[in-house]
This record gives C-alpha cells, structure tokens and sequence, in this order.
C-alpha cells in the first residue's frame, strides 16, 4: 500500500545539540522515508522540541550530519529548511483570526495579477487543495476566529502544504481536540502520507502514534532510545522506552555481563 | 469543494440536534443563490457581524430629529455645507483608520495637521514660495512625522500610545514657534489651498456625471467580479444582489447629486474625499500591502512567520496617519482660511478618533473600512450642524458627541463579545 524509497528524505546521523551547559540531544539517529509516517515520542524534556527545531533550522546542530536525499546539508535558519522543502507547523498554529480561510492559506505569498490580488484564483486553488486533502470547513470565505479547534489545525496543516514540501513536521497537532476533531486531523496525516509526503508527527498520545504512525522514534534524555515498528510493538514497550522502565537491576546486568565479555 | 453538495448540513441546529448525522452539524455551508445569500446574512445577523448597519440607522435617526425640529436641517445649503467641512476630519480619519487596523492608535494626528497648516501658511505666504511647492512640502513632513513616531514605535518598541502622546505636545510647540509671535496667518482664499473649499463645479452636469460614473463603475467591478468568479466555478455573488445594492447607490448618489446642484454644484473637496475613498479602500482590500495590515491587526506573530516586515510595515502605516493628517490640515486651513494657534487643538483629534470608530473601526485591531472614515464623520458632522441650527451651545455639542462616541464603543465591544460567543471574534 504505501511506497517506502530506499533512501531516506531526510537523516540524521550522530546529532549533537548543547545550550551552554545542558546537553540537549546526544547522538541522535533518525531516519525518514518518502510515504512514511515517523512518531517521534519522549517524556517532557526529552529533546523531541529541540530536534525538530534542529531540522527546521531554528537551532543550528552543533555536531552530526544532516542527510536530505543522500547528501550533506547545512540547514542553519528557518530559510534553508523550507528551500530543501521541509514545512513545519508548530503546535501554536499561527494563524490570523481576522482574516479568511483563502487569506490565512496565502498569507505572506498571496497571488497576484498585475500588481493586486488575484483573489479568484487564490480561492479556486485554495478550494482544490483542501478538497485533495478532503478536509471540511464551512467556507472558505470566513474569518479563521470561526472555526474550530480541528478545522484551524487542518487549515494550518493546508497552509504548510502549499510549497508542496517533501517533509512536513507535525508538532502535537492533536493536543488541544476533541476525539472527532483528532479523528479528522489522524485522517489527515495518512492522506499525507498516501500523497508521498514525509511526515514527522510528534505526539504524547500512544493511540494516535499506534493509529497512524509507521515508526516511532523514542527519545529519552536527549538519547535514541530505541526505533520501533508500529504494528510489532506493543503500546507498553514504548512505554517503557519512553519512561525508561527497560533499564533495570537485570538489563543493567545484562549490559555488564556483554562488556565483560569482550 | 465537497461541502457544496452536502446541503444537509444547513439544516438548523435543533433538527440536527438528536439526528445521528454524519456530517458535522456545526458545519455552515452557504448555499448557491439568494436562499443562500440571505440565510448567510441572518447569521451574520445573529452573530453579531452589524457591519455598516447600526450607524446607517444612526444617521437616519439624527436626520429625522433634526429635520424635525428645524425644516433647515436637510436645506441644499445645509448639506452641502456639511459634505464641504466634513472633508478635514474626513481625511484624518481615514489614516487613523490605517493605524487602527494595527490595534494601535496615534495621538498626534491633531497637532501633525496643525503643522501642515502652518507649513504651507509660513512658506507660501511669509516666503512667496510656490503654493502647490509649499503643499508639497507640508503633506511631505506629515508623511516624515508619522515615520518617526512609527520608528520610535516599531524598531524602538516604545507604545505607540505613548510615543503620539509625545508627539502630540511637541508639534503643538512645533507649530506655535512656526507660526511666531503674530500667531495667525492669513491665506489667499483665492489660492490652491484656499480653493480647497470654497471651489464649486457649479456645472448641473458635473454632479450627475460623477453619480453616474460611480454607479455604472460599481455595478461593472462587481459584475466583472461575479463573472469571474463563476467561470472559475466558486461561490459569486447573485445577479439580484448586486442589482440591488446598485440601485441603493444610485438612489444615494442621484439623491446627493440633486441636493448639491440645488445650492452650489458640486463641492471640489467632497470629489478629493471621494477618489481618497476608493483609492485607500482598494490599497487595503485589493493589495498585498493592505492584506499584511490586517494580518498584523489580527496577530503579529503569524505575520512574522509568514515573512511580513513587521516594522516596515508599522513604520509606513504611522506614515500614512502622518500624511492624511497633513492633508486634514491643509482642508481645515482652507476652511477657516487662515493657520492659527488653534489649528489641530480643542476637539478635532476625539471627533477623528470618533468618526473612524464610529464608522465601525474596531479598535481592537483587524477590522475596518476607509468608507467608515465617510459614516463616521457624516455622523458627527451633523451632530454639530444640527445642533448649531437649534442654537445650543458647544458644550452641549461635546456631551452629546461624547455620548454617540460612547454608545458606538460600547456596541463595538458588543460586538465583539456577541461574536466570541458565536465563535466569529
């Protein structure tokens, strides 16, 4: 059903990332595929923030590589992270509640035909983009301040795809909804996936990770703490990952018994 | 778009109510047509989205009152006087609007008009300069004035409250030493500035022409609009409300274009009221720039993420509030046909402030119309005429204007609160 490339859209190899004396992200591994959805999940604090500011360039990385096709990248402002085509939508959506649905899609990047607004064609395509992503609002006419929580999140997820990105980065797009309105968001991101894109989702919520996501990702303490394949791996051994309830008296030995052997 | 074709979702909420729908029965999907077109205005009705309404009523109220104790009041002379000194305010206003759509405010614009007028009285008559060159020069400085505020405001980070509070005083003091010890300059009614509002087209035909341009223009942009909107297959407007709403127009326009021909013809500041109008309207509603206004107006941060220069664009709208007040002051010297030390002081910055909210500006920020510069100011402008016809007294004049001033806050906050609710705020 979904079509996984052999190279990755994007890699991380060996990420470092220090704010003064706090060691945020320690060499960190990750990889994402075109049509694949990565859950990047960790207890507060465990640095699924800082990376992701990382890849969207927000926080230049300190140590490691970044991979985008294959090849080595410098991604040190928000710029460069969007000209490789990486969208990011951060949990606090951004959007303007005085202005319509057409003009929050267009913001900053509007149309225009001989120097004005071509508002026509902006609220055909806008109407063609969230009918592909099959997402539902009541107009596209009306101020964002009308829309509910879900609907704002899709017209946010919608703003991000308008630069066709490869990589779209979903920061806890499912913290604030209600159960139809997560519904409608999960729905989304498979639609994403369905289209191709690379979708990083970032979420506290097991459900929606199990739901939709074909990796997940555990960080904990700013450390890889294990990749898991969503359909093999049940909710309590992410968990565990998660809190770090696999480090006990009996794998501590373990770890001990394998050095000694060497 | 597939809501379109679920048209089950407008049933009204209570059916949908214990009906186990699919569709979510939140969702408002306007249907094609006039059904359509007047089901979406009963609930822009209901939530709270007045638009225009409430101060097109006040202005019937007020004409009704005062005709009513004076047959003087709807006079040709009357109107049309009131349409010439309407213009000052008029101008101010609009840039107040600019900066209102920012959800901030500008104090100064009284004292920057005040500048303007000394300008172009101190250059073109103490200096023999050139009066359009001194003109030039005037409405140049607004615009230079409003920079620096928005510079202090913007890249500083000053509140733009308190930066045009300061500004308020110091151009007073500005214009007071410009102006010298004689303190009143006298202009040539018969020069540019002068002509500013004594000059008249009394041609029957140039009032007619101007009503005539306006409604055809009117009804052209917004069937062109309609047309085009159809053949891209999205929602346009209905044939019969477009039809309509130039038919009011035109009634409106014909109706004032009769009243000024009766008395003098047609008032040459009215005329540069009018192409301000529509030019600032189609800057703020037609351009990107404009779009970027109310983006910041309604959050700045989203605006910063989606690329807008956020000082560039707040230092240029403190310059636009700068030039329109140096315009406003060139009309209040042709009016009073002189620069004195009374220019731009007592109530002119409140009535500004006044009309542009009054017209329907929120002050929160975000929402508003230049054309609520020309409600607002024919509200207030009557208000005084009427009352002056009746022989009461300015401070009966400031508690009454006061009390619209009031009442149109208090519904603007309404407003907005009725909209929380319906969730359109």
């Amino acid at each position: 059903m979904v079509h996984v490339s052999a190279t990755p859209v994007l890699a991380l190899r060996g990420v470092s990332k220090r704010f003064g004396a706090v060691q945020a992200l320690t060499d960190v591994e990750l990889e994402v595929h075109a049509g694949e959805v990565v859950a990047l999940v960790g207890d507060n604090g465990a640095g699924k923030s800082t990376l992701v500011k990382t890849i969207a360039g927000v926080h230049p990385i300190d140590d490691g590589v970044i991979e985008w096709d294959g090849r080595a990248v410098q991604i040190n402002k928000p710029h460069d992270a969007q000209n490789l085509g990486i969208a990011t939508v951060y949990q606090d959506l951004a959007l303007c509640d005085n202005i319509d649905v057409v003009g929050n899609l267009y913001l900053g990047r509007e149309l225009r035909k001989f120097g004005i607004l071509d508002e026509v064609e902006m609220e055909r395509r806008s109407r063609e983009l969230l009918s592909t992503l099959s997402i539902r609002i009541p107009s596209v006419r009306i101020p964002i301040a009308s829309l509910s929580g879900g609907q704002r999140q899709t017209v946010a997820i919608a703003r991000s795809m308008l630069g066709e990105p490869k990589l779209v980065i979903l920061d806890e797009p499912t913290a604030a909804l209600g159960v139809e309105q997560t519904a409608q968001v999960l729905d989304l991101v498979e639609r994403l996936r369905e289209r191709g894109h690379a979708v990083i989702l970032i979420s506290h919520n097991m459900a929606d990770v199990k739901a939709v996501a074909d990796k997940v990702a555990v960080l904990r303490l700013g450390r890889n703490n294990g990749v898991f394949d969503v359909k093999t791996t049940s909710q309590e051994e992410i968990i565990s990952a998660i809190t770090g309830a696999t480090e006990n008296a009996v794998t501590r030995r373990a770890a001990r018994n394998a050095e000694a052997q060497k | 778009m597939t809501t379109d074709k679920t048209s089950t979702a407008v049933v009204n909420p209570e059916a949908a109510k214990g009906a186990d729908t699919v569709v979510d029965p939140r969702l408002l999907v306007r249907e094609q047509g006039l059904g359509g077109y007047i089901t979406e205005f009963k609930r822009k009705m209901r939530g709270g989205d007045l638009g225009s309404i409430p101060v097109i009523i006040g202005l019937i109220i007020i004409c009704v009152v005062f005709q009513s104790l004076n047959s003087e009041f709807l006079s040709a002379k009357n109107v049309s006087d009131i349409a010439v000194t309407m213009v000052a305010t008029g101008m101010m206003a609009v840039g107040i609007i600019f900066v209102l759509l920012l959800g901030e405010i500008d104090l100064s614009v009284g004292s920057v008009s005040g500048v303007s007028g000394a300008v172009v009285a101190v250059l073109s008559v103490t200096h023999g300069m050139n009066e359009w060159l001194a003109i030039l020069v005037a409405v140049l400085s607004g615009a230079v004035i409003g920079a620096i505020h928005g510079f202090f405001f913007a890249r500083i980070g000053a509140p733009a409250f308190a930066v045009t509070l300061a500004g308020l005083l110091f151009w007073l003091g500005f214009m007071l030493q410009l102006l010298g010890d004689t303190g009143t300059i006298n202009l040539d009614s018969d020069g540019v500035v002068g002509n500013l509002t004594t000059y008249y087209f009394s041609d029957v035909a140039a009032a007619y022409g101007l009503a005539a341009v306006a409604v055809v223009a009117y009804f052209l942009s917004a069937f062109l609009d309609t047309r085009r909107r159809e053949a891209a297959g999205i929602p346009a407007r209905p044939l019969v409300d477009i039809v309509v709403r130039t038919v009011a127009l035109a009634v409106f326009a014909f109706g004032a274009a009769f009243m000024f021909n009766q008395y003098r013809g047609l008032p040459l500041a009215l005329v540069l009221f009018l192409i301000v109008l529509v030019g600032t309207d189609f800057v703020l509603r037609r351009t990107s720039y404009g779009r970027k206004i109310f983006a910041l107006g309604g959050s700045v941060e989203a605006s910063r993420r989606a690329g807008i220069n956020v000082t560039a664009i707040r230092v240029s709208v403190f310059s636009i509030a700068g030039t329109f007040a140096a315009i406003g002051g060139l009309f209040w010297a042709s009016k009073i046909a002189a620069a004195n030390q009374g220019s731009g002081a007592g109530d002119l910055l409140m009535n500004v402030i006044a009309a542009a909210v009054i017209g329907g500006t929120s002050l929160f920020g975000g929402r508003g119309r230049t054309w609520n510069a020309l409600l607002g100011v024919m509200v207030i402008v009557s208000i005084q005429y009427g009352l002056a016809l009746e022989g009461i007294a300015t401070p009966i004049n400031y508690m009454i204007t006061g009390a619209v001033l009031l009442i149109t806050v208090v519904i603007d906050s309404i407003t907005r609160k009725t909209q929380k609710t319906a969730g359109r705020a």
